[in-house]
């Protein structure tokens, strides 16, 4: 579900690993549930928001959606629950998320399903097809991306497939809408009349006799409710975890009756001396075959070399030196893009929200309120959030549509393509790179998209270091810090230049601690070997630049508004009344951050800085506005002018530049928020290795800046 | 004698632009299961085209899709 403004935060935490579907909806002779399967990245979700209306959000890569999502539609007075599950290869499942593709498809109470096919991979897309055929009959084929295979020459036969496989078949584009009316009307002739029937897979003579082997003491001990046939193939290929799946679901324990085992062990060896192959092999080259077979009859093709501008594009960008240069190439241009793009509303928002303190004193002293809920509300509440709105928000909203473009061109996985070696060096999956990229946008969404790793080891790796990676919410502090501080002897355009550079270098060092950090933990507490991973390069595609673009920034700008309301108001008032309660005639700010001074000291900050990395544990953005609301309430300076003028209240209050480079340090090495602690404790469902997620990057972050520390001290830097 | 015949040629020899045919999958488990659900079985025709930065992975084209495999899969996948 990607970067959506419902898909992080909070709401990261996917509700439903299961489906709930209450128990009225399913009694309903009017409502039916179908699942959305197919391959990864081949249109699922386009398809999804097509039909139902809703907004999953979609990128160019595989393994996009690791969630179940649901919508409904109504046609023809009958409602369609449609359940968007992850995309997966076959029906054997390697990661959690195919399992939950899997189990879906088989096991749940949806009998209908719709297969999502890529018109210009139809080959292997049609190994799929035919296993969820087998199991399900009841299969609705649908051919998406029909624009772009016919940009590549290549057309699709769809009546001919559906006299074929004896199912309905449509051919969509669901960016151009086209064929939408008819996969409803054909799904509802699937669902509610009997106008198709799926013809049954058949195997070679010799498979056919050794599956009515297995089948015959089946039927006996299970009978005919089940789909015996579809069980004995199962069985024979061998997929224990499947096995133990289908034995629940029918509530008979098939691994260990004997008269089955025996069954399977003659049928295999039957198979074997004749073709001196494994059952599991025989069947699945049988079924590959006959995808190659149909997709020879349905598929013709007048351009063989339509790929040919991808692959030059693709050789520039993994070559070996050109790969790594357009990599930081590109990074650091969306980082100039943002910081460049991000000054000018920023400028306008704070004179306009600074400049309305005053008018907002005044309306609301109106109200005879007592004086101290008046500064309380204007000073610290208004005053937080317009420092959220003005300073954080422009670039947050700026970066996340320059990523979410990156994502949906399909970049990201020649990312991982091009990392990959580093990762495997660290004993960790170059999928990693994917929910590292995630991480930039939200760490709780990079956790979440850490099930596209198979291996349980490779993906807790993935999980402890996502926030390592600066989030949206860090950024904006960053940029602030490297404008005041670092890049303010610069004048524009060098100065927005300069700026990009050291950002980018600030992040290159947070991918670097990832990379240590990885392979820290494979050589200690998850030790283990780099597990194999396959990953698919798709083709790049064009996003629809400017529905993506608007859309983004608005999601993006309502999603850190509301946070700046229910999280960054509060704090407003927090730290209002911290500074102006007093105990002994000493605020209670001043005595917290005195008490926390000589530890912050060691690592090059203050205590004011600890409390506000402290306060900001919900969302990392009200660091900043913390920091300075809080020198400004123990000072004389009452408005908000430039960034310079802050970087007279920072130096007023003793910061130095080893002061911001440990801050920003520390900003990139420190504790997760919260939302990303509550999303790796439902994920990893482990007390343990949330806390680990909790200390590593802190430690990380408090010895490096000791480090830095002490030996600047030591040689009378600062 | 043909000294090719004794040894088997793997997939992670092959340089871009070659275009080969898989003899046998050298693996067993859910790694050979994973290549048989990408379409990889005897008789498969695979061209490679990209190689990373540093070698390895490298990626190939099998029945349509680009796949990125790392060295020690495509060193398992014997090709003619």
């Amino acid at each position: 579900m990607g970067l959506t403004k419902s898909s992080t935060g909070l709401n990261a935490n996917d509700k439903s690993n299961k489906l709930n579907i209450s128990s009225d909806l399913l009694d309903n002779s009017n409502q039916v549930i179908v699942a959305l399967a197919g391959n990864p990245n081949v249109g699922k979700s386009s398809i999804f928001n097509e039909l139902t209306g809703l907004n999953q959000h979609t990128g160019n890569w595989a393994g996009k959606t690791v969630t179940n999502a649901c919508g409904s539609f109504t046609y023809k007075n009958k409602t369609f629950i449609l359940v968007d599950i992850p995309g997966t290869y076959s029906l054997y499942s390697h990661s959690k998320e195919e399992e939950v593709a899997r189990n879906f498809i088989c096991f749940s109470s949806s009998n209908i399903s719709i297969v999502v096919c890529d018109a210009s991979a139809l080959e292997r897309n049609l190994n799929l097809v035919l296993q969820v055929i087998e199991v399900c009959p009841k299969t609705l084929v649908c051919i998406n991306l029909i624009d772009e295979a016919e940009k590549k020459g290549i057309s699709v036969n769809a009546d001919l497939l559906e006299n074929l496989l004896g199912v309905p078949v449509v051919l969509t584009s669901a960016v151009k809408k086209i064929g939408l009316e008819s996969l409803k009307s054909k799904l509802y002739d699937l669902a509610f009349t009997s106008k198709y029937k799926a013809k049954p897979i058949r195997y070679s003579r010799l498979t056919e006799i050794a599956i009515s082997i297995v089948e015959e003491p089946l039927l006996e001990k299970i009978g005919t409710k089940y789909n015996t046939k579809w069980i004995a193939l199962k069985l024979m290929e061998n997929d224990t975890d499947l096995i133990t799946s289908i034995s629940d679901y029918i509530s008979y324990d098939l691994s260990s009756d004997k008269d089955l085992t025996k069954a399977v062990f003659t049928a295999d060896n039957l198979i074997l001396k004749a073709t001196n192959k494994t059952s599991s092999d025989l069947i699945i080259s049988q079924l590959i075959k006959k995808a190659e077979a149909i997709k020879k009859v349905i598929v013709k093709t007048t351009d063989k070399n339509y790929n040919n501008r991808q692959y030059k594009i693709d050789k520039f960008l993994t070559g070996k030196f050109t790969g790594t240069l357009s990599m930081l190439v590109l990074l650091g241009f969306v980082f100039w893009l943002t910081i460049k793009g991000a000054n000018y509303p920023s400028q306008l928002l704070s004179t306009l929200l600074f400049g309305f303190e005053d008018k907002l004193y005044q309306l609301l002293s109106y109200l005879n309120l007592p004086e101290f809920l008046l500064n309380l509300l204007v000073f610290g509440v208004y005053r937080v959030v317009a420092w959220i709105v003005s300073v954080m928000l422009p670039p947050m909203a700026i970066f996340f549509p320059l990523f979410t473009l990156l994502e949906d061109l399909g970049y990201l996985p020649r990312i991982a393509f091009n990392l990959d070696r580093c990762f495997k060096k660290c004993c960790a999956c170059g999928k990693q790179s994917l929910t590292m990229a995630m991480g930039f946008g939200c760490n709780s969404a990079g956790v979440v998209g850490c099930r596209i790793i198979d291996s349980p080891r490779e993906r807790l790796i993935a999980i402890i270091t996502n926030s390592l990676v600066p989030c949206n919410g860090r950024f904006p502090t960053l940029i602030a810090i490297i404008t005041m501080f670092f890049a303010g002897c610069f004048v524009e355009p060098l100065q927005s230049i300069f700026s990009a550079l050291l950002l980018t270098a600030v992040i290159l060092f947070g991918i670097l601690m990832t990379f240590l950090a990885s392979k820290f933990l494979s050589k200690t507490i998850l030790k283990g070997i780099p597990s194999t991973f396959t990953l698919e390069l798709p083709p790049y595609r064009k996003p629809q630049i400017l529905k993506l673009i608007i859309r983004s920034i608005f999601d993006r700008t309502i999603f850190v508004l509301a946070r700046a309301l229910v999280v960054a108001a509060p704090s407003g008032a927090i730290i209002f009344l911290l500074a102006n309660f007093e105990l002994n005639g000493i605020p209670l700010l001043t005595i917290v951050s005195n008490f926390l001074d000589p530890l912050a000291k060691l690592i090059g900050l203050d205590g004011v800085i600890l409390v506000a990395f402290i306060l900001g544990f919900p969302a990392n953005e009200i660091v900043l506005p913390i920091i300075l609301m809080a020198y400004l309430s123990t000072g004389t300076l009452r408005q908000y002018g430039s960034l310079n003028e802050l970087k007279t209240i920072l130096i007023d209050n003793g910061w130095t530049w080893l002061t911001a480079l440990c801050t920003m340090i520390f900003c990139l090495l420190h504790w997760p928020c919260s939302t990303t602690c509550l999303t790796i404790k439902k994920e990893t469902k482990s007390l343990k290795w949330t806390l680990v997620s909790f200390l590593l990057p802190t430690l990380m972050g408090i010895t490096i800046c000791f480090v830095i520390t002490s030996i600047s001290r030591l040689f009378g830097l600062v | 004698m043909n000294n090719e015949n004794n040894k088997n040629r793997s997939l992670n020899i092959t340089s871009i632009g070659d275009e080969v045919t898989v003899k046998e999958l050298n693996c067993n488990g859910a790694i050979k299961r994973r290549l048989q659900d990408l379409g990889l079985i005897e008789g498969t025709n695979i061209k490679c085209v990209l190689k990373s930065p540093s070698g390895d992975p490298s990626a190939y084209l099998i029945r349509g899709s680009v796949i990125a495999l790392r060295n020690e899969i495509s060193s398992n996948i014997i090709i003619l």
